[in-house]
C-alpha cells in the first residue's frame, strides 16, 4: 500500500483493552453508614427496577414494544442510590436508558410500561416512547437520546434553582461514551465556573454501544480522569453497590445545595444485556460477562442485607410484592388503548394543535 | 449480474473505492469491528486494516472536523453518521467549514469528504432514527446532496461520490437497505449528478428520491387508467433540472413526493423551479406529498405519518381535478 499513513488509533491495541473486572470482595461495603429502613427501601427499588427491566425485555421479545428499548439490567444500583438520596423536588436528567431513573423518582410502573408499549395510557400518551420518558411532576425533566445534549440542559435547570435560591439540584445521568462528545466538556466547564448545583453521574458500563470505551478514550477513567480539567474532584465509585451510590449521592447533593458547586461522579458498572433491542452483546470478551454476573447489584445487596440480619422472609415478601406490581402494570399496559392517529398531530404548538398559521 | 441488497451494494462499492485509492478512509462510530449498525461497512476493517477503517469516539463534530483535516491533506474520508438525527452535533463543521472552505480558499483546498447518512423512517425506530434532514443540506451552498434508492445505484453512486472532489452528503434509505436487486458490478453507472426516469408515462410526473422512489413506483403500478411517469431525482444538489422539466412539459402535471415535512421541504424548491421552467405547459399546480409538519412520530403512529400509495394517488387525483 502506498502512502500509508499513521493515525493515532493505528498504535492503539484495538480490542486488547484490559477488561475492567468487578471488585473481588462483595462484602467490602457492608459497614457503610446507611440506616436499615433506607436499605430496605433501596432493596425494593432494586427489585422494582430489575423486575421492570426484565419484563420490558420480555415484552420487547413478544414484539409488544415497538421501536427500541435500552435496558439498565445490571446497572440498577446507580439509579436506585441516587434516586433514594434525592429530594422530591430535585431534577433528574436521564438518557434513552432511563427506565430505572424514572422509576427511581417515584413514577408508577403502569404509565412507564404503557409508554414503552406506545399506548394512550402511557406516561406521554404513547408519543414519547422508551427513550423520552418525562414526568415533570416527579422532577424527571426528560430522557434524552442525543448523546451529550442533556448535560448542558441540566446546567440550565440547575441555574434556575440557583436563581430561585430553591436549594434544588439537577442530577444528570449519562454513559462513558458520552465523555467524548464536545457537549460533555462544555457542560462541565460551564457548571464549574458558575458553581451550578448539578451532579453529573457517568454510568461507566465499559461500552459505548458496541465499542469498548478503552478503545476510543484517551484515559482509563473516562469521566474521573477528565475532572481535573474542570477543577472538579475525580471520583470513582462502585456503581453496583447501592450503598456506595447512595452515599456518594448524599455527598454530592449536599455540596450542590450548600453552594459548593457541581460534582462529577463516575460509577463503574456493567450492563448484563446488549446495548439495545435484541443485541446479544457478542463483542464482549469471554469471561467478562460471567465475572460481572457474579457481581450483580441485586444479589450483592440481598446478600448484604442477609448478613446484616434482615430475614430472608422479609426480602422474599418484597420480591413477591414487586412481582405482583409488575404483573398488574403489564396487564394495564397491554390493555391500554392504542393512540388515535389524530394524536400524531397534537401538541406541536402551545395551543395543543399543529395547524399551520399565518 | 449479482444479486445484492442495497446495504451490500454500498459495501461492495466502498470496497472497490478503497481498493482503487489507498487514500480512501472509512470512519465513524462502530464502523470497524462491528461493521456499522446497518452492516454497510461489514468486513472492511478486517480487509483494509484499522488505519483505513476507523472506529471513532462518540463525537460527530469531531468525526467531521477530523475528516475535513484529513481531506485538506489529500485523504478521502467517507464518514458514517449512524442515524440521520445524529448529524446535528456536526452541523457547524458541515455548514460552516466543509461547505465553505473550498470557496473561501479560492479553491486552493478541496474537500472530498463523503458523509453517509442512513435516512428516513419505516423501520419503527422513532425520532432521531427516522428523520429526513436533506433540506438543511440542500439549503447550504457548497454541498452536493445525493440520495440512492436501489442497489444498482447505491453501488455506482457511492463510488462516484468517493471519486468526486466536492463534499457530498450521501443519503441512504434505511428501510430499503434489505431490498435486493441485480447489480452489474462491471457496468459504469449513470453519472452521480443525473436524474433517472425509472418508469415512463404520459399523464403525470412523480418526482421522488431515496425511499419514496419505490413507493411512487408501486403507486404508479397500482393506478388504473392514468399513465404515470416516475423520476428518481438522485442528485438533489446540483439538480438535473433538464430531465425533470422535459418530463413535466410533456405530461403537464407533476407531484413531488418525499418523507420530510412538506412545509419548506425540498419539494418546495422542485415545485418552484419546475413552475418557472414549465409554466406554460402546466395543467395544474405542482403538488407536494410529504410528512406532516411535526417531529417524526413514535413507531405506532409512523404509518400515518409516512406518505403511502393512497396519499400519492390522492395527490395524483387532485392534479387531475384542476
Ligand atoms: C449524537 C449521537 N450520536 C450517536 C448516537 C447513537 N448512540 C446511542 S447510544 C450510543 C452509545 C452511548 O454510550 P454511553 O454514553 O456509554 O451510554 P450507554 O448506552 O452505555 O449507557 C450511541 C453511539 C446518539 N444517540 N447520539
Ligand atoms: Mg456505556
Amino acid at each position: 500500500m502506498t502512502g500509508r499513513m499513521s493515525l493515532p488509533l493505528a498504535t492503539h491495541a484495538y480490542g486488547d483493552h484490559p477488561p475492567t473486572m468487578p471488585p473481588a470482595d462483595p462484602a467490602r461495603g457492608d459497614a457503610a453508614a446507611v440506616d436499615p429502613a433506607t436499605r430496605l427501601a433501596m432493596y425494593r427499588m432494586l427489585q422494582r427496577t430489575r423486575q421492570f427491566e426484565k419484563r420490558a425485555y420480555d415484552l420487547f421479545m413478544r414484539r409488544l414494544v415497538k421501536g427500541t428499548t435500552h435496558l439498565s439490567l445490571g446497572m440498577e444500583a446507580v439509579a436506585t442510590g441516587f434516586g433514594t438520596a434525592m429530594r422530591a423536588d430535585d431534577y433528574t436528567f436521564a438518557t434513552y436508558r432511563g427506565h430505572a431513573h424514572t422509576l427511581a423518582r417515584g413514577v408508577p410502573m403502569t404509565p412507564i410500561l404503557a409508554e414503552l408499549l406506545g399506548r394512550a395510557n402511557g406516561l406521554l400518551g404513547g408519543k414519547g416512547g422508551s427513550m423520552h420518558l418525562t414526568s415533570v411532576a416527579h422532577g424527571v425533566m426528560g430522557s434524552y437520546a442525543i448523546i451529550g445534549a442533556h448535560l448542558t440542559i441540566a446546567n440550565g435547570a440547575a441555574w434556575s434553582a440557583q436563581y430561585r435560591g430553591s436549594g434544588q439540584v439537577a442530577v444528570c445521568f449519562f454513559g462513558d461514551g458520552t465523555t467524548n462528545i464536545g457537549a460533555f466538556h462544555e457542560a462541565l466547564n460551564y457548571a464549574s465556573i458558575f458553581r451550578l448545583p448539578v451532579v453529573f453521574v457517568c454510568e461507566n458500563n465499559l461500552y459505548m454501544e458496541y465499542t469498548a470505551i478503552g478503545d476510543v478514550t484517551a484515559v482509563p477513567r473516562p469521566a474521573a480522569d477528565r475532572a481535573a480539567a474542570y477543577r472538579l474532584e475525580p471520583q470513582v465509585i462502585d456503581g453496583n453497590d447501592a450503598d456506595a451510590c447512595y452515599l456518594a449521592a448524599l455527598d454530592a447533593l449536599e455540596r450542590a445545595r450548600s453552594g459548593g458547586g457541581p460534582s462529577l461522579v463516575e460509577a463503574v458498572t456493567y450492563r448484563h444485556g446488549g446495548h439495545s433491542r435484541a443485541d446479544p452483546g457478542k463483542y464482549r470478551p469471554p469471561g467478562e460477562i460471567e465475572a460481572w454476573l457474579g457481581y450483580d447489584p441485586v444479589t450483592l445487596y440481598r446478600d448484604r442485607l442477609l448478613r446484616l440480619g434482615v430475614e430472608d422472609a422479609v426480602l422474599g415478601g418484597v420480591e413477591r410484592e414487586v412481582a405482583a406490581e409488575v404483573e398488574q402494570a403489564t396487564r394495564e399496559a397491554i390493555d391500554g388503548p392504542l393512540p388515535s392517529p389524530d394524536s400524531a398531530l397534537t401538541q406541536l404548538w402551545a395551543d395543543g394543535g399543529s395547524q399551520w398559521r399565518n | 449480474m449479482t444479486t445484492l441488497t442495497l446495504a451490500k451494494a454500498l459495501n461492495e462499492g466502498l470496497r472497490r473505492s478503497m481498493e482503487a485509492d489507498s487514500k480512501v478512509l472509512v470512519m465513524g462510530e462502530d464502523v470497524g469491528k462491528l461493521g456499522g449498525v446497518f452492516r454497510v461497512t461489514d468486513g472492511l476493517q478486517k480487509d483494509f486494516g484499522e488505519d483505513r477503517v476507523i472506529d471513532t469516539p462518540l463525537a460527530e463534530s469531531g468525526i467531521i472536523g477530523t475528516a475535513i483535516g484529513l481531506a485538506l491533506r489529500g485523504y478521502r474520508p467517507v464518514c458514517e453518521i449512524q442515524f440521520d438525527g445524529f448529524v446535528f452535533p456536526a452541523a457547524d463543521q458541515i455548514i460552516t467549514q466543509l461547505a465553505k472552505m473550498p470557496l473561501r480558499s479560492l479553491g486552493h483546498v478541496k474537500l472530498p469528504v463523503v458523509i453517509r447518512i442512513p435516512c428516513g423512517g419505516g423501520i419503527g425506530a422513532v425520532e432521531h432514527h427516522s428523520e429526513s434532514p436533506e433540506a438543511y443540506f440542500t439549503h447550504t451552498a457548497g454541498l452536493r446532496v445525493v440520495a440512492c434508492s436501489n442497489p444498482a445505484d447505491a453501488y455506482s453512486m457511492i463510488q462516484d461520490a468517493v471519486r468526486i472532489d466536492d463534499p457530498i452528503i450521501f443519503f441512504e434509505p434505511k428501510r430499503r437497505y434489505w431490498d435486493k436487486a441485480e447489480v452489474d458490478l462491471s457496468a459504469p453507472g449513470l453519472p452521480l449528478d443525473r436524474a433517472r426516469v425509472v418508469r415512463q408515462g404520459d399523464d403525470v410526473t412523480l418526482l421522488a428520491y431515496g425511499p419514496m422512489v419505490k413507493t411512487c413506483l408501486e403507486a404508479a403500478a397500482a393506478e388504473e387508467g392514468r399513465s404515470i411517469e416516475v423520476i428518481d431525482v438522485r442528485s438533489l444538489n446540483p439538480l438535473d433540472s433538464g430531465v425533470l422539466a422535459e418530463s413535466v412539459r410533456r405530461t403537464g402535471r407533476c407531484v413531488v413526493v418525499h418523507e420530510a415535512p412538506v412545509f419548506n421541504g425540498y419539494g418546495a424548491e422542485l415545485a418552484a423551479r419546475l413552475t418557472e421552467m414549465c409554466f406554460y405547459h402546466l395543467e395544474a399546480p405542482i403538488l407536494r406529498v410529504g410528512g406532516f409538519s411535526t417531529p417524526y412520530p413514535p413507531s405506532r403512529l409512523e404509518d400515518h405519518y409516512l406518505p403511502d400509495l393512497d396519499r400519492v394517488l390522492d395527490a395524483v387525483d387532485r392534479v387531475f381535478a384542476y
